[in-house]
């Protein structure tokens, strides 16, 4: 909304999941802020609240107290019909799990997004085609999701969530089912978007793809235990002397 | 260094300068730069094991060149690398030692010993990608050296995590 209001703003958020009797808690008072163009890694262990605060961010997940606000909009008190709209204006999201539109194909996929987001056939297929492009995929475009692997499955998930080039791209591991070739792709893209701008918070235990962010976001049992950019490194640059490998004579 | 040197010279007899070329052309950047003076010096030893010989040859307004050749003492002890199973990965880890012993002596928290370690692998595993993206694709050497860097940095970025979860 406002220019100069930070893309994401959590407040103290907080969520317990009542399972059976016992209430859980996933998260615990996170404070997490993520800046227009900043590109924020989430890592830590499974079970530590990584997902559950990417959903919530999302509005994939409600929260159980504390604040989110999204483009300087307040998005906590969102009904489902609201949080639907503003995903769909402003949010990109990558699913561990892709949840692609079965009965279209994998361009339809794609560009429907952008479409709904009142862009041009014209504008939405270029988009699309770029997309692809950068994934190797182009030569899927015909397919249905179901004729298509799960790591091209995940792929056409990340094309789709960038179509729209939303305000934010939000990802829960999207590199989690790809092979070394296919993630090289993958961070290629990642590269391109935010050097275009693109604010991107993922969750990630790759750490090739933390590797490109600025800033990374550590959880431990529902908590930021660190928070802060990646240094440059202190050893010389790796170059045409690289010392990948250590020499012993 | 001595096994790549042997291995060298086991194709074809070398100059000190050939095989410090050849180090590099099939390495890349991924392998540090062998520095001549290293080289002559690996020699100079694996000679005085009789592994290699050297003959100088006589060339036309420039000095004697030192031309090195493999013995049979040579391609024995090189046949024997290559069928030897190679060492596993480490037990000893630098980093796993400061992180048990410093907080008994109150000079840091495992928390924060723990997330400098973080970022400062994932400052090591960016210098790996970028060394990766100039890299020329058809160099698989060099790529898969890199790639086995950034695995094992991977599994030092997991085990970080274990600790954070397990040590009190």
């Amino acid at each position: 909304m406002s220019a100069d209001a930070p893309v994401v703003r959590a407040v103290n958020l907080v969520k317990i999941y009542q399972t059976g009797g016992l209430p859980v808690p996933a998260v615990r008072g996170v404070d997490l802020t993520v800046e227009a163009g900043e590109f924020v890694a989430i890592m830590g262990p499974s079970g530590s609240g990584k997902s559950t605060l990417v959903h919530m961010l999302g509005g994939l997940d409600t929260r159980t107290s504390g604040e989110i606000w999204l483009d300087g909009r307040r998005a906590d008190t969102l009904s489902e019909s609201g949080w639907a709209v503003l995903r769909r204006e402003k949010i990109g999201f990558v699913f561990q799990f892709f949840n692609l539109v079965a009965n279209m194909t994998v361009a339809d996929n794609v560009e429907l997004p952008a479409l709904l987001g009142g862009v041009s056939p014209r504008q939405a297929r270029e988009r699309r085609e770029y997309l692809l492009g950068e994934l190797g995929l182009t030569d899927r475009a015909g397919a249905s999701p179901a004729q298509l692997s799960g790591g091209e499955q995940q792929r056409v998930a990340l094309a789709r969530a960038l179509a729209n080039q939303p305000r934010l791209l939000l990802a829960d591991e999207p590199t989690g089912n790809l092979d070394s070739r296919n993630t090289r792709d993958v961070l290629r893209l990642l590269g391109q978007v935010h050097g275009q701008g693109q604010t991107i918070a993922l969750v990630t235990h790759d750490a090739r793809v933390a590797s490109m962010a600025d800033r990374v976001v550590s959880l431990l049992d529902g908590q930021i235990v660190d928070d802060g950019a990646i240094p440059k490194s202190r050893r010389r640059p790796l170059g045409g002397a690289g010392d990948v490998v250590e020499l012993r004579s | 260094m001595r096994q790549s040197l042997l291995a060298l010279l086991a194709k074809e007899p070398a100059h000190g300068y050939e095989l410090k070329q050849a180090l590099e052309t099939i390495f890349g950047g991924a392998y540090p730069s062998p520095n001549i003076g290293q080289i002559y010096v690996t020699l100079g030893r694996l000679e005085k094991d009789g592994h290699v010989r050297s003959v100088d040859v006589e060339q036309a307004n420039r000095p004697n060149k030192k031309v090195y050749y493999i013995t049979a003492t040579g391609r024995e002890a090189l046949e024997n690398w290559v069928e030897e199973p190679t060492e596993g990965p480490r037990v000893r880890d630098e980093f796993f030692m400061k992180l048990v012993l410093a907080p008994m002596t109150g000079l840091s928290d495992r928390m924060a010993l723990v997330n400098r370690q973080r970022r400062h692998y994932l400052a090591l595993m960016r210098d790996l990608r970028e060394l990766a993206e100039r890299t020329d694709p058809a160099n698989r050497v060099a790529l898969l050296l890199i790639e086995g860097a950034m695995l094992h940095l991977q599994a030092d970025l997991d085990w970080l995590e274990r600790c954070q979860e397990d040590l009190p």
